[in-house]
């Protein structure tokens, strides 16, 4: 009896094989649709690839113009572009030559403007984030770096007109024109400032208290070193919009026109009158005939490329920065 | 027992109807209380009674979270902190306070150890030979030294939590302090780490007066030598561990011990 047991046993295997199949038979439609799509199920797949695909889109067509400006500029630009067109000044009423004196211009009025609206944003922003109680004043301020923020910046042309072209004597200059760009940067800075700092934990300050330190110790040597990169990325980043702005600069210190002397750095005198990337591409395009085709895409691009350049520059160093910052 | 230390006058801290506000929020009401030198003395009490806000007002480290008022008087070493010639930061020397959440600073161990010594001395004046002294001092005495020695420079944030709250509490001992104020300091460790940082606590008491908030009664019945139960922002009872835990004079206290509520 045993060994036909035996004997049967491979094809008793096969069979039981054979029977779970046949034996789960009978409850093979609850099985078999255990964990299958409904239709709400398949609604819900299409609605989410459907959203999933017109958010991808949205940002393909946010990426195609910045891509399609570039490379246009790019494509028109190139004839003219070379080391001589930045470094020489433009010829013949500005229908041809280079672009060394509103180039320059722009350094000018970007740098002096942030020399004074960097250091008064980011103090001010450390008073409002790490002294200041919530009160009245503060509150004020708030508000008016918030508004401040949203002037439109042919406002603050009319502004730095009145109070630093007439009223403070500066005439038109590069001085005039950078103070009113640096109020135009400044709410932004405050702004970026006060949330570099804000984003350092609280707890870090609670400690530095608690060991009897005073706020400027604690500022000092714990606030400031962690926020340092997002202060400076701030700061960096209004460089752009300094650089780009024509309005605040064309009333209180910029021109059409002015030759400088080639290849100084030293060209211009801040009590004096500038030329300026933006300008002078609005003033090539616009009221100049006969320009040389490429100088007002080469014009764009230099003015396009050296934001991106410092801009660039600003990420390399948050990321510098922010490898030596851990919590 | 506590009516004879009374009559010695061996207290760190005594309070005498404080009453604290925050806006017009009253958190303290007319709390008196006397903290015994060199024992730990624990807080209990649900969330919400006070018992952080008590804390933090042994080193007026209350007046930096906003609109504050206090009333009453706080003697701290016989001191009356709110005496005119009082400076905070002295205070604050004499009066450490460990976290809830290890905070220890985003600087290296070595300089986290020095920082309390840093900000009360003049620039460059702590030679590198007592620095070193100093820190290893502070770091054998948290049981820290064998494990860090080698890695004194290394980020203080990246220890591991039972190491950074010891390392919180070595931070305070170069300022040498009286009085050590914990606010849960436990609370964010594993069992291991609080029976560590527990262990420490024993190991210091005698040298140091330990005030801890806890929401832990065991760990309240296991560390302290007399408790204060804290209800709604009044001081209900303070009493022996021991006796407040068996024989909870206040029937509020006895819900609270008893676990009736809370």
């Amino acid at each position: 009896m045993g060994k036909p047991d035996t004997v049967q046993y491979p094809s008793a295997m096969k069979n039981m094989n054979n029977t779970t199949h046949a034996t789960t038979g009978g409850t093979r439609d609850n099985s078999s649709t255990l964990f299958t799509e409904t239709a709400i199920g398949r609604r819900k797949r299409w609605t989410e690839n459907g959203v999933r695909i017109f958010f991808f889109l949205m940002c393909c067509l946010m990426i195609l113009p910045l891509l399609l400006i570039i490379g246009y500029l790019l494509y028109k630009a190139l004839p003219v572009l070379s080391f001589e067109f930045l470094f020489t000044n433009p010829k013949d009423n500005m229908r041809a030559g280079g672009l060394w004196a509103p180039f320059l211009g722009t350094i000018y009025l970007v740098v002096v403007s942030l020399l004074v609206s960097a250091p008064i944003g980011v103090f001010a922003a450390v008073y409002l984030n790490e002294y200041a109680r919530d009160n009245w004043f503060t509150r004020i301020v708030n508000l008016a770096v918030v508004n401040l923020a949203g002037v439109p910046s042919i406002v603050h042309a009319l502004f730095g007109v009145g109070a630093f072209v007439l009223f403070a004597g500066l005439g038109e200059s590069v001085l005039a024109a950078s103070l009113t760009l640096a109020i135009m940067t400044l709410p932004v800075i405050i702004a970026s400032t006060k949330e570099a700092l804000n984003a350092v934990p609280m707890s870090f300050r609670e400690a530095c208290w608690n060991l009897g330190a005073t706020r400027w110790q604690t500022i000092r040597r714990i606030v400031l070193p962690n926020a340092i990169s997002g202060i400076l990325t701030g700061v960096i980043l209004q460089v752009s919009r300094a650089a780009g702005e024509t309005a605040p600069i064309m009333f209180t210190g910029a021109v059409f026109y002015k030759t400088i002397a080639e290849g100084d750095v030293f060209a211009y005198n801040i009590t004096d009158q500038c030329m300026a990337l933006s300008l002078h591409l609005f003033t090539i395009s616009t009221q100049v005939p006969d320009v040389t085709e490429g100088i007002p895409y080469g014009t764009a691009i230099v003015l396009v490329g050296s934001v991106l350049l410092v801009n660039a520059a600003a990420i390399a160093l948050r990321v510098y920065l922010r490898t030596r910052k851990k919590w | 027992m506590i009516s004879e230390r009374i009559a010695n006058n061996k207290n760190s801290i005594e309070a005498e109807n404080l009453s604290l506000w925050y806006g017009d929020f009253q958190a303290l009401i007319d709390v008196s209380l006397k903290i015994p030198v060199g024992q730990i003395t624990a807080l209990i009490g649900p969330s919400g009674c006070g018992k952080t806000t008590l804390l933090r007002c042994f080193n007026r480290v209350n007046e930096r979270y906003g609109n504050v008022t206090t009333t009453g008087e706080i003697k701290v070493l016989g001191k009356n902190i709110y005496d005119a010639d009082v400076s905070l930061p002295e205070l604050r020397k004499t009066v450490g306070m460990v976290f809830q959440r290890p905070n220890p600073l985003p600087i290296s161990i070595y300089e986290n150890i020095l920082f309390g010594l840093r900000i009360h001395s003049p620039l460059r004046s702590l030679s590198r030979s007592d620095a070193d002294a100093i820190v290893e001092e502070a770091l054998r005495a948290v049981f820290l030294w064998d494990d860090l020695k080698d890695k004194l420079k290394a980020r203080a944030t990246s220890l591991q939590l039972e190491q950074q709250q010891k390392l919180c509490i070595a931070r305070l001992l170069p300022l040498k302090p009286k009085i050590i104020l914990m606010d849960e300091p436990c609370s964010a460790l594993d069992a291991k780490g609080t029976l560590a940082v527990e262990e420490l606590m024993s190991v210091l008491s005698g040298a140091y007066t330990f005030l801890i908030v806890t929401h832990n009664m065991a760990q309240a019945r296991r560390v302290s030598d007399e408790c204060i139960f804290m209800f709604l922002g009044e001081l209900i009872e303070h009493r022996e561990t021991q006796a407040l835990f068996q024989t909870p004079e206040n029937p509020k206290t006895a819900d609270y011990v008893q676990m009736r509520y809370g």
